[in-house]
């Protein structure tokens, strides 16, 4: 499992890529996204969902 | 208060944190030489951090130059950083980490360190359950 934080402004193609127009923006998987700071619970309940969604990942 | 004394107000802090450090980490910092207006910047932070513990050091890698092993930490762009204690839990972060964001990268040097994640015994036996790779993006600004 790799975690990277990007500072959005720095990276316009990644910001573009992943439709990012707020922060903290989370994307999962390159699929399954998080909007805002959430409970461990949400982030826990995203990554799995992004897992049986993309198998291929 | 002028920018001066913050500064040192802010690595005072910082190097506190720091204190609590009982294990080695590596800042693993990638570069480029051209085509990147923010590595040296970023390199000033990485390199700040490192001086305020004797247990944090920086280790550069060239982007280009040194494509295998950058591929070894799956870092494509620079600056970017590694943040490696006993093992690579995945932690990177990709731009400046200036403002909070340097809070962020001491939070990640203390978690490195420890290895301690600071997530509940439920979501670590669900998540060591998985066998696919998990890639986390999360986007952040500097302020």
């Amino acid at each position: 499992m790799t975690a990277t934080a990007i500072e959005a402004t720095e990276f316009p193609d990644l910001t573009r890529e992943f439709q990012v127009s707020g922060v903290p923006k989370t994307v999962v998987n390159k699929t399954v996204e998080i909007l805002g700071a959430q409970p461990e619970h949400e982030y826990l309940s995203h990554i799995l969902e992004a897992v049986t969604e993309a198998p291929s990942e | 208060m002028d920018r001066e004394a913050g500064d040192r107000r802010q690595e005072a802090n910082i190097e506190a944190r720091l204190a609590s450090l009982s294990n080695p980490v590596r800042l693993i910092f990638f570069t480029q030489t051209f085509g990147c207006d923010s590595c040296l910047m970023a390199r000033q932070v990485v390199n700040q951090v490192a001086a305020l513990s004797g247990l944090v050091s920086v280790e550069e890698v060239n982007l280009v130059l040194d494509k295998d092993r950058a591929g070894e930490f799956g870092v494509d762009r620079a600056p970017a950083v590694a943040v490696v204690g006993g093992k690579d839990l995945g932690i990177r972060y990709y731009g400046v980490p200036s403002g909070h964001e340097l809070a962020s990268l001491v939070d990640a040097v203390l978690l490195a360190g420890s290895g301690e994640l600071g997530l509940t015994a439920a979501t670590l036996d669900r998540l060591a359950a998985l066998d696919q790779a998990v890639d986390i993006k999360v986007f952040v600004t500097p302020t």
